[in-house]
């Protein structure tokens, strides 16, 4: 398979950073997911080669850890925060907006595949509750109609 | 880019380089920066500890140990080679102190991991940062890049003779990874599950190695207290509770954000003053001290000082330093359901009582938000959470446990109030999810 060559650079660097192979795995599945859009068959046949490990090692540490997929996503994860301190500065009707926005549910992807749609834990953003993260990026104190203003601006970078 | 607030009372100690470009290397030297390291690389590792020791810096991830005392557990000879573990996986709920300080002085966690790497002769760190914070982890790689460059990190630094290396590493979305061991195990490249203890990190830790996991602000913390002195430090706070602290204020306040306080300062003041009270005329209902996992207070059991051993006494803990503020709107039931769906989901399933335990109160309080519970099941909830306390590898299972219990104990009377097929009281259209009653 073939990988950016950002990518490789930083893990040819990264493996002389730990006295075990595997350590990098988990850094690299993401950095490897971020290119890909997600962790195919191929992907985790790869990373398993080149760590020494099985695929099916790849896939328990993959199944752990909530960032990383095996399913296609869309081209923007709108992840959105409904724990505690979201949730009591109105994460859930958040949520709701974005599920009637875009016609979608918990872990679903629009039709268009622009965007899909995540109900996520605590992601930091407490005190600018509520939080949402579209792939990395951080929006905060947000409205209804901030987010709308956020979502819509994703959909005119990811049409263009 | 998270907004920054400031409050008169606050003391800055860990924030003084917020806001000021510190992330820039040549700014942070003019801000004292990496003269914390090089006033440690001229002392005696144990004068070192001494010094962290008393300055009565404790734990700011959540457990509230002495650091000192933590660093002079690692043992003086080693077969394996030492590590220091810097924890930034921070994802207590109602926690955002650690993205400020990644965001604005990766250079001082830096400095802190190589402070520390000298204290028990270490020669490598690593700094692990939450996946979901990868803006951070980016500062934190330029960062680090920048110290190679200048001779700080790698051989001989700053021409002592001494070598010290520095790594980043990222996760990839796990709260339990927050609890040391889980930390190490992720880092090793495995699942996040707790390893069994004793032997504690500090003798077997990293590929076996001894190693000291410190959270990131303590990290942080450690550079102003070797400039500053031990005394000075200490005297920031009351006994045995040593400098400052970062509270993330979020909820029902009209003044959110992260503030410095000295250690100590009084929770109602916080919550009046410096978070500018409760929005809309609305009174309060219920605060959580210290992140999730910590026993919630009442309105009437806030004029207490925040430090570990006041709220400790009042019946709580100080946590992760993530106050969160209810209202009078808020429904305690769903309240206690949301906090458990979390525990729920960030479970790993290794220890049984936390599995099955989280997994049923969850079922329980969702059934019963809903207004299919019955009585019985307000003890059950009880009796399902103090069946979890102390029964797990990682305090994880503790964590959900203990919330819970204070808020059925505290406000046992809302619980009462859902029973007979009523729907919640705080909400128009009743539960999150409808799920048939049980007889």
């Amino acid at each position: 398979m073939r990988f950016s060559e950002q990518f490789e650079a930083r893990f040819a660097e990264m493996i002389t950073h730990y006295p075990t192979k595997r350590s990098v795995l988990v850094p690299t599945l993401l950095y490897m997911q971020d290119e890909l859009g997600y962790l195919s068959d191929d992907a985790i046949h790869e990373v398993a080669q080149r760590l020494d490990l099985t695929d099916l090692e790849v896939r328990n540490v993959i199944s752990y850890y909530s960032m990383l997929t095996t399913k296609p996503r869309g081209k923007y994860n709108v992840q959105v925060c409904t724990n505690i301190a979201c949730m009591l500065r109105g994460g859930e009707e958040l949520l709701e907006h974005c599920e009637k926005k875009l016609g979608v549910r918990h872990k679903g992807t629009t039709a268009d595949g622009l965007f899909s749609l995540e109900e996520v834990e605590c992601i930091g953003g407490c005190s600018w509750a509520p939080a949402v993260q579209v792939n990395y990026d951080f929006h905060e104190n947000l409205t209804m109609e901030k987010l709308d203003k956020v979502l819509d601006a994703y959909r005119v970078r990811g049409t263009h | 880019m998270a907004d920054l607030v400031s409050h008169p009372d606050e003391v800055k100690v860990v924030s003084k380089r917020f806001g000021k470009g510190a992330t820039n290397l040549d700014r942070y030297l003019e801000l004292d920066g990496y003269k914390a390291v090089q006033k440690a690389l001229g002392m005696k590792p144990d004068d070192i500890v001494n010094e962290v020791k008393n300055s009565g810096l404790r734990g700011r991830g959540g457990a509230g140990f002495s650091t000192g005392m933590k660093w002079s557990f690692v043992p003086k000879q080693a077969a394996k080679p030492k590590y220091v573990l810097c924890n930034g996986d921070e994802s207590e709920p109602g926690t955002c102190k650690d993205r400020l300080i990644f965001e604005h002085d990766p250079h001082a966690v830096i400095e802190g991991v190589v402070i520390a790497g000298i204290a028990v002769g270490s020669h490598t760190g690593y700094i692990y940062i939450r996946g979901e914070y990868r803006y951070l982890l980016e500062i934190m790689q330029k960062a680090i890049a920048d110290a190679y460059a200048r001779g700080f990190l790698g051989k001989n630094i700053f021409g002592s003779g001494y070598d010290f290396d520095v790594y980043w590493h990222g996760g990839a979305g796990a709260y339990e990874v927050g609890e040391e061991s889980a930390l190490m195990e992720s880092l090793e490249g495995k699942r996040g599950i707790p390893r069994i203890r004793p032997p504690f990190p500090a003798v077997v830790g990293l590929w076996g190695g001894p190693t000291v996991i410190n959270n990131a602000e303590t990290l942080a913390s450690v550079p102003h207290i070797m400039l500053g002195g031990a005394e000075w430090y200490a005297n920031l706070g009351p006994p045995k509770n040593g400098g400052t602290r970062l509270f993330c204020l979020s909820g029902h306040l009209n003044r959110p954000g992260v503030y410095e306080l000295p250690m100590g300062y009084n929770l109602k003041k916080m919550i009046y003053e410096v978070g500018g009270g409760i929005p809309n005329g609305r009174k309060l209902k219920a605060v959580v001290p210290g992140g999730s996992s910590t026993p919630v207070l009442t309105a009437d059991e806030i004029d207490i000082g925040m430090d570990f051993d006041s709220v400790a006494k009042a019946g709580s803990m100080l946590g992760s330093g993530g106050v969160v503020v209810l209202d009078d709107t808020t429904c305690m039931v769903k309240f206690a359901l949301r906090i458990m769906k979390f525990y729920q989901h960030e479970s790993c399933g290794w220890c049984i009582p936390c599995r099955e335990g989280t997994d049923w109160l969850k079922k329980t309080l969702t059934r019963f938000h809903a207004g299919g519970g019955v009585k019985k099941d307000i003890d059950n909830i009880q009796y399902l959470s103090e069946s979890m306390l102390g029964r797990t590898f990682c305090p994880l299972g503790d964590a959900a446990a203990m919330p819970t219990i204070s808020i059925v104990k505290k406000f046992r009377r809302e619980f009462e109030d859902h029973l007979e097929g009523r729907p919640c009281p705080f909400e128009k259209q009743g539960a999150v999810e409808q799920l048939p009653v049980l007889a």
